[in-house]
């Protein structure tokens, strides 16, 4: 009683203030803290309004999808097939090494059915831990060429990007560039622009020069780039593009969907895609791709999810939408990237980027790219 | 402190343990994802760390080092005297500037970063407009240990802010007054007398602005440094080896722990309360006014009007493309998690605060001091940490409940309670340094005087403890709820399906280099943010 009076009825002005005060943040807090911890969240994968013709069966599922492909890139395809079918997508993302954390700590119990990464050394790098199951398909073996799925069918490319050189033509000609391994020469001192080392795509680059011409020569070449740099490393594929644009820089190295972003908003602008090796061994590729987990509680729909993700309508998404190449050969690709015309690609399984990315990433390190 | 003889009994004395029962309690919740991490020692790398001592850590732990330094000075420089001329003196404007300094605590350090460099890189309108008017060279590059230095400063003096100015706040005139009779000039006094009252506030606000910076991914990889966290990350993620990381990260923390420890020792023995802790300002005339208001103006202006400003103009540009209902749901989940963690890190700090003092002994303040290194830890880190053990008791928990019937796959770990405990876990420094500051303040003579009048150890907390921690108390709140605020790698890893926020969506376009659509969310937060910094102000103005 004695507790309750002081409590409730305290006399002092100050500290009726400050009880009252306290009471209100305990009690708002609490009844927060339950709400969050018992209610349900919102649906967030409402299907678009059109009537769905999909059954919407009792036997209707929903599969989880770990992505590290970036929810407003994935999303809208991801509801294109639960519109189509009726299956349920909840996806989460994150970056790879956490969603690979995640999954391995979960284990037996993971809810995840797939795992969708942005590169082929994270998709090789999850099957090498273990979590990731073969997935036996003729449509799958089919649509994708071997060098881009993995050769025990655990996991399989859906869209392929390029990684190719971007020039600023009032300061670069075109007729001055070549390959990769050309903007090493002294003769690019301060006119070469670079992304940060630490993004997985500069990694399967080197990893890819690696298979080429073994680590002594790839020291060498990348020791030439940093010694070329106009300015520090970017971090991001989008503002070396804009240095480029604006005169920082004559030549850089970047995916061609960045480029194709920018290209969208403003077709004027002043930096061009040169694709390199043509001569030679073809322009490095890579590719988002997604596994099956090996846990999988709902087996049958995600490899459904990942067919869809390989046929005609998603392949064509990928390509109108995302600015990158369908793995699909049947498939036409957009009128933009029609524009920046045909090129010669790597043939190298982009298994091998997850290979030799540890020594891409040290080698790299000795070389100063930072 | 022994119960009085009319007291001795049974459930008083059960009473009496339950603090320390609750304090082990936590520290086991909080110490296990530190054992987790130190557990990778058991297993060696020599081949990733004779690679990492030889090419990257010399200059990372120069970097880091410089990182510290820079910013320590930085948050020093500009916290302490702001807070001294915001809470003893009177000019033009305090009031409104009092809160105003405040602000940049709800703008996440990372977004800092992406508005530094997108305003003074050499495509940015700045530069661009420089370069019309003929100056070719432009402004110097701010993507190196220098830039990071000064904005992380920004970002960061908030905390040396609101720390040093609860103890001018609460230190009272008596010891001003009777220092500027013994002949000191106001400034003398404040150095000599001020300055050494306020050292834990100082130094724990200190202390929160380096772990912040210890721990921070985001804003140095914008800003090119490399850091002891950036390698952490380049081991897990480029080099496959999340061991190596957690290696790393296991040093980083004792690294802490050490200096945590240190500063425990320094102040040891000290006394830091007060009689009386009323504040009466002094009325600041002429150029001295003009200048105060102007120095505070000018930070205000160049911490929060800048960047918020940037923000407001970005999200201009793309709200009808990206505002949708969905940002409602992503607000409210924010507000949601965010109210529920800053009570529960507050709750432990208070507790573990509560026994610091009941029981001042080595053994528990190392204990106490270990709960609050996560706050220098990577959060992705962190979150494995915290993860690991959890999957497996979860696992325990399914298997045991399928016996009766249960058909899920995923108990504890899908549901929201991982995430408010793991980022208990991670602030709890925050929630910890105000309330164990504000502790120091109040006299042992005052806790013996109530107990002398017949209270009880639970009366004597909550009338003489709480009231007097009251802003101790709302500080910790506040921080720790604008930090939720801003968290990301812990959020997005441990959040279950439909739990996005707006970190979250801050991930999403940051990640993929579309810094514009990022400006839209990082409003949010900024906005949602504010709230709890007007509340304070209100509830610590006297």
């Amino acid at each position: 009683m004695r507790y309750c009076r002081i409590l409730f009825g305290a006399t002092e002005s100050d500290f009726t203030s400050m009880n009252q005060i306290f009471k209100m943040t305990v009690v708002t807090s609490a009844v927060l803290a339950l709400l969050a911890g018992c209610s349900k969240p919102a649906d967030e994968q409402t299907p678009p309004d059109t009537a769905s013709t999909a059954a919407t069966s009792p036997a209707a599922k929903t599969i989880v999808v770990y992505s590290s492909r970036n929810e407003q890139l994935i999303q809208p395809l991801l509801s294109q097939f639960t519109q189509e079918t009726g299956i349920k997508v909840n996806l989460i993302t994150d970056k790879e090494g956490p969603l690979m954390a995640r999954l391995k700590a979960e284990g037996q119990n993971s809810p995840a059915d797939l795992l969708l990464t942005v590169d082929a050394g994270n998709l090789w790098q999850a099957s090498q831990e273990g979590l990731l199951q073969e997935v036996g398909s003729s449509i799958l073996t089919q649509n994708i060429p071997a060098n881009l799925r993995d050769p025990a069918n655990q996991w399989f490319g859906l869209s392929v990007r390029a990684r190719t050189l971007v020039h600023n033509p009032d300061l670069v000609k075109a007729s001055e560039l070549s390959t990769y391994e050309d903007l090493a020469d002294p003769k690019w001192k301060g006119k070469l622009c670079l992304r940060s080392s630490k993004k997985v795509y500069n990694q399967s680059l080197v990893a890819m020069l690696i298979d080429h011409h073994g680590e002594a020569k790839t020291e060498q070449i990348v020791k030439g780039w940093v010694a070329n740099l106009a300015t520090d490393v970017f971090a991001d594929d989008t503002k070396l593009i804009e240095a480029i644009a604006a005169g920082q820089c004559g030549v850089g190295i970047a995916n061609t969907y960045y480029y194709g972003r920018l290209e969208e908003k403003n077709p004027a602008i002043k930096a061009k895609i040169f694709w390199a090796n043509q001569a030679t061994t073809g322009v490095h590729i890579n590719v988002s791709g997604a596994g099956l987990t090996r846990y999988a509680p709902n087996p049958a729909q995600a490899a459904q999810l990942i067919e869809w993700l390989s046929s005609d309508q998603a392949q064509n998404a990928y390509s109108n939408e995302d600015k990158e190449y369908p793995v699909l050969a049947s498939v036409a690709v957009s009128p933009q990237l029609k524009a920046w015309g045909d090129f010669k690609q790597d043939p190298i399984n982009v298994a091998k980027y997850g290979e030799l990315q540890t020594a891409a990433v040290k080698l790299m390190d000795r070389a100063g790219y930072k | 402190m022994k119960p009085s003889h009319t007291q001795t009994h049974v459930t008083e004395r059960l009473w009496q343990s339950v603090p320390l029962l609750l304090l082990f309690l936590v520290a086991s919740l909080v110490l296990i994802p530190l054992a987790v991490v130190l557990s990778s020692f058991v297993q060696s790398e020599p081949e990733v760390w004779a690679h990492l001592r030889q090419y990257v850590l010399p200059s990372v732990l120069w970097n880091t080092g410089g990182l510290l330094l820079g910013v320590g000075l930085g948050v020093l420089l500009l916290g302490v005297p702001l807070a001294w001329l915001t809470a003893v003196y009177e000019f033009p404007l305090r009031r409104w500037l009092t809160w105003g300094l405040m602000l940049p605590l709800a703008i996440p350090a990372y977004v800092f970063a992406f508005i530094a460099v997108g305003m003074l890189e050499y495509t940015s309108p700045l530069q661009t407009w420089l370069r019309g008017l003929g100056f070719e060279q432009g402004l110097p590059s701010v993507r190196n240990l220098t830039g990071a230095s000064v904005i992380l400063s920004f970002a960061f003096y908030p905390y040396v802010y609101l720390l040093a100015r609860s103890a001018f706040l609460s230190q009272g005139q008596r010891l001003m007054e009777a220092g500027q009779m013994l002949g000191r000039t106001p400034l003398q006094a404040f150095g000599s007398i001020a300055l050494p009252m306020a050292r834990p506030w100082i130094v724990g606000g200190l202390l929160l602005a380096l772990m912040e910076t210890l721990a921070d991914f985001g804003a140095v990889s914008v800003f090119n440094v490399d850091t002891l966290t950036t390698t952490i990350y380049k081991s897990w993620f480029a080099l496959f080896n999340l061991n190596a990381a957690a290696q790393l990260a296991g040093l980083l923390a004792i690294g802490v722990l050490g200096l945590l420890w240190l500063e425990q020792r320094a102040r040891a023995g000290r006394q830091y309360s007060v009689g009386i802790s009323r504040v009466q300002r002094k009325r600041l005339t002429g150029w001295q006014a003009w200048a105060a208001t102007g120095g505070c103006l000018l930070v205000f202006t160049l911490a929060f009007v800048i960047p918020f400003a940037q923000l407001l103009w970005w999200s201009a540009s793309v709200w009808q493309v990206d505002l949708n209902a969905r940002y409602w749901g992503f607000a409210s989940r924010s507000l949601l998690i965010a109210a529920s963690a800053a009570l529960l890190v507050t709750l432990f700090g208070l507790l573990l605060a509560g026994v610091r003092r009941q029981y001042p002994n080595r053994a528990v303040g190392l204990l106490i001091t270990a709960s609050t290194v996560g706050y220098a830890i990577p959060g992705a880190v962190l979150a494995v940490g915290v993860f690991i053990p959890l999957a497996w008791l979860d696992g325990q928990i399914v298997s045991l409940l399928q016996g009766w019937g249960f058909d899920g796959r995923q108990f504890l770990v899908g549901s929201v309670w991982v995430m408010l405990l793991a980022l208990a876990i991670r602030f709890l420094a925050v929630a910890f340094q105000p309330i164990d500051s504000q502790m120091q303040r109040i006299r042992r003579s005052q806790e013996e005087a109530a107990r002398l009048l017949g209270a009880s150890q639970g009366e004597v907390v909550r009338r003489v403890h709480l009231p007097l921690l009251k802003t101790g108390l709302l500080t910790a709140l506040l921080i720790g709820f604008v930090e939720v605020m801003k968290e990301m790698p812990i959020t997005l890893m441990t959040r279950s399906y439909g739990w996005d926020t707006l970190a979250v969506r801050v991930f999403e376009m940051t990640s993929e280099g579309m810094w514009e659509r990022a400006a839209l969310p990082s409003l949010l937060i900024v906005l949602v943010g504010l709230l709890p910094v007007v509340l304070l102000i209100r509830q610590t103005e006297k």
